[in-house]
């Protein structure tokens, strides 16, 4: 009788069962979606925040000062140690290679210009290099970990004809201040300590590369006359925002502290694994872009969080409203069935059971609706995906059972406890 | 029929013409008003729960739009943490004009930072060539927070030694010498500077001490220009006239990965705030519904009573407007409560309240409580009056 009673409910009050549904298909979408985003948001704005480029710079252990004033070199180009650029792939070796997602080789040499007596400098880098580590290629390079450096034909905007140069080419950029000292233009070469290098186009950075000659890294290691030569690493890697633990010293540590340490993406974890795969370097994390991504992060985290709360809340809110609506129209229903013999129980179980089934119902469809939802926003946004872990549907579900529970509780004792005579009189 | 009460009850039966000097002397909008209120206090159950589920829409829309403007300022001045977004240079490396850190701050306002920095290059002892900065330490400390600095210098002579630089002149902390140009400064670390960057290899002075010691006066103010993309942009054009002989350059670093996670941070937000406002107006939407049909034998008596449709439909459009707008009224200042509490919570400053975006709360409240009015009045003026009233 019981299943019946149900099943000619939801036959014959299509149109109410609809809405309710509707109700609760909507909130539960909003509710995926809003969970979603947020707790794929940190991922999303870390890999955001590496626009501000790299987090962590390899220098050799045993170097000598930097003497630098104004982006030009003052020290003697040999000066000093160097790295090797055959440990660089070693990079993708590290524990947390999964987080690094790229690095430039840096190698400033000091160069004069035709027959001028000024010293300029001359910036060997990667610009997209194709390495390989293992059976696995991989590209990196200062598109990766530069990305406000723009290459123009000098007037700022993007054109065919001027490219970035091919890494292993003899072409090179010209900062843009350097190109308007110089009056040079892309396509006419320029004499750099006796060679004849052709100029592919005009690098603008807002920082001191725009007075300098950037070149491939084979390039300048020539010029330099040190094959292999490195002088420093700069290192793009999502990391954790710093905590109790992140600060302390590993060497101070137990085993499974250091465990613990060792394996959470600390950019002070990072650096002590650089080092460990580069011999003879030492790791320091660039303390203007880690030690400030942490806020940005948690600001931006909080924020959605608050927010998920609120979206939660509001749609709560819209299937208990729902719900009341429903089960309180039906009073004269409730009446005819406590008239008939029906006790409370039994009325209950049947709304109960009702909501039950709306909820499953409900909340399937408005799970994959708001996987859908949290999918649009993830590409529209932020041009990735917004993975949803399959470990959320249960709790989505449990999530819509309680919430329509609780939103039909106060409505079913209300109908419940509603003398059948006057609901049966139709007052009320 | 709770809905409907008569005028009041009457001892004394009235002739006709008593009557109807009554109803005359009774002003028309009178009854009208009266069965608004009545039928709020009559119902108030279920007319607070519609209201409540106002209240919370206005509310939730009035925290959303709140924290979308209030928000981005917000994030701005997180990401001024991450230094100076112009760089003012003497043209050429030649020194700026005295005047051009205070012409810079008037121009630009108290809340902006300016750090002025000269550099010299000293040597050690043993002849090694050392960069020397001269700065204001309360200001640098200002702007640049990421400085790993134990303890600033404040005493005559003490410096700020840039890690990899104490290892070259004074591995123990000891005090050491350096010379520019013949003239010798005796100097005492103050304490160690880490920065990852180029800063570790330098030791910092203060600039009154660093100009006396070596007469070289700053050539660099490095400015963290508040505001929008757009007002930094007017900055920099403002200071471009204002100092004819110095490079005026945009952080290019700081500037475009500020403007692409704020950027993508706003459309997160925005998505977010459309669908909570909208959940909430289904919320509201379902409630007043429920409200509406639920007062259908209101609606059949004064059909039956002879009640134009234009009245009811006016009626029922009355008191949803009525709702709407103590709803918005109610909502709103629980909304800026709420804003401002979120504010407090993640960013540790209240959000500013904004009453500009009371409008659009008030109509948006109004709206959706006349669309959610009128849906089931159409569905009921189908209905005959007198099957209402059986029950069925």
């Amino acid at each position: 009788m019981f299943p019946r009673i149900v099943y000619e409910s939801f036959r014959r009050q299509a149109r109410r069962k609809l809405l309710a549904g509707i109700a609760i298909t909507l909130g539960v979408a909003v509710a995926t979606a809003m969970i979603a985003v947020a707790t794929d948001i940190g991922d999303k704005i870390n890999r955001e925040l590496r626009s501000y480029g790299a987090n962590l710079v390899v220098t050799p252990q045993e170097d000598t000062l930097d003497v630098e004033v104004g982006g030009v070199n003052l020290k003697p180009p040999s000066d000093g140690a160097f790295l090797n650029e055959a440990d660089l792939p070693k990079i993708r070796g590290t524990f947390w290679h999964h987080n690094i997602i790229g690095f430039s080789p840096m190698l400033p040499v000091t160069v004069k210009i035709g027959s001028s007596a000024k010293d300029v400098t001359l910036l060997g880098t990667y610009f997209d290099k194709t390495l390989r580590f293992g059976k696995e290629d991989f590209t990196t390079g200062v598109h990766i970990t530069h990305p406000w450096w723009k290459v123009s034909c000098g007037d700022g905007k993007e054109s065919a004809t001027c490219a970035w140069p091919a890494d292993d080419s003899q072409n090179v950029l010209l900062g843009e201040r350097l190109a308007a000292q110089l009056g040079k233009r892309p396509g006419e070469t320029v004499e750099v300590s006796g060679r004849q290098l052709t100029i592919s186009g005009i690098l603008s950075t807002g920082g001191a590369e725009d007075d300098q000659i950037v070149a491939p890294l084979a390039l300048a290691q020539q010029i330099l006359g040190k094959p292999g030569a490195v002088r420093r690493v700069y290192v793009s890697a999502l990391t954790k925002p710093p905590d109790a633990l992140s600060a302390r010293d590993p060497k101070t540590m137990t085993p499974e502290v250091y465990d613990r340490w060792y394996c959470s993406p600390y950019v002070e974890s990072i650096a002590y694994q650089l080092q460990e795969v580069i011999p003879h370097s030492h790791a320091e994390q660039i303390r203007q872009v880690a030690q400030n991504e942490g806020t940005v992060l948690s600001r931006i985290k909080g924020l959605m969080l608050l927010i998920t709360f609120a979206a939660l809340f509001a749609s709560a809110l819209a299937v208990s409203a729902a719900m009341a609506t429903a089960i309180y129209e039906r009073r004269v229903e409730v009446g005819l069935m406590k008239a008939l013999g029906a006790g409370n129980l039994s009325v209950s179980a049947l709304f109960f059971a009702e909501a039950l089934l709306l909820a499953l119902v409900g909340g399937i469809a408005g799970f994959s609706a708001g996987a859908l939802l949290a999918h649009q926003i993830g590409r529209s946004i932020f041009n990735s995906q917004i993975s949803i872990e399959p470990v959320l549907f249960p709790i989505i579900l449990a999530l819509a059972v309680f919430v329509t529970f609780g939103g039909s509780a106060a409505a079913i004792r209300r109908a419940v406890k509603f003398d059948p005579v006057f609901a049966l009189r139709g007052e009320g | 029929m709770t809905g409907i009460t008569t005028s009041g009850t009457t001892d004394t039966l009235l002739t006709p013409k008593q009557v109807a000097a009554r109803r005359a002397s009774a002003p028309h909008t009178s009854m009208f008003t009266r069965m608004l209120v009545r039928a709020a206090v009559l119902r108030r159950r279920r007319a607070s729960s519609a209201l409540l589920a106002m209240v919370v829409a206005a509310a939730v829309a009035t925290a959303m739009m709140n924290l979308y403007v209030d928000v981005q300022a917000k994030l701005r001045s997180e990401f001024r943490n991450y230094g100076a977004n112009v760089v003012v240079v003497g043209k050429d490396g030649q020194a700026l004009p005295a005047d051009a850190l205070a012409k810079i701050e008037s121009v630009l306002g108290d809340k902006t930072l300016a750090v002025p920095f000269s550099y010299a290059v000293a040597r050690t002892k043993d002849g090694q060539s050392v960069v020397v900065v001269g700065t204001d330490f309360a200001r640098a400390r200002q702007l640049n927070h990421w400085w790993k600095v134990s303890h600033w210098p404040d005493a005559p002579n003490e410096a700020l030694v840039g890690m990899r630089a104490a290892a070259v002149v004074s591995p123990n902390r000891q005090p050491f010498e350096l010379t520019f140009q013949g003239k010798a400064i005796d100097l005492v670390p103050a304490s160690m500077l880490q920065t990852g960057a180029g800063e570790d290899s330098r030791i910092y002075l203060d600039q009154s001490e660093f100009q006396s010691w070596t007469g070289v006066a700053p050539s660099t103010i490095e400015v963290a220009a508040n505001g929008t993309a757009a007002q930094v942009d007017a900055s920099i054009r403002q200071l471009v006239q204002l100092l004819p002989s110095a490079d005026i350059r945009p952080v290019r670093q700081i500037m475009e990965g500020e403007a692409n996670v704020l950027n993508k941070t706003r459309a997160t937000l925005y998505a977010s705030a459309t669908l909570v406002v909208l959940t909430s107006a289904l919320c509201v939407l379902a409630t007043l519904i429920g409200w509406v049909f639920d007062r259908r034998r209101d609606f059949a008596i004064m059909k039956a009573l002879g009640a134009s449709e234009r009245l009811i439909n006016g009626f029922f459009a009355a008191e949803a407007a009525a709702l709407g707008v103590v709803g918005a009224i109610l909502g709103f200042f629980i909304g800026i409560g709420v804003a401002a509490w979120i504010g407090r919570v993640n960013f540790h400053a209240p959000v500013v309240p904004r009453f500009s975006v009371f409008p659009y709360v008030l109509a948006g409240s109004v709206a959706v409580a006349l669309i959610s009015a009128i849906l089931p009045i159409e569905l009921l003026r189908r209905v005959q009056p007198a099957i209402i009233l059986r029950g069925e």
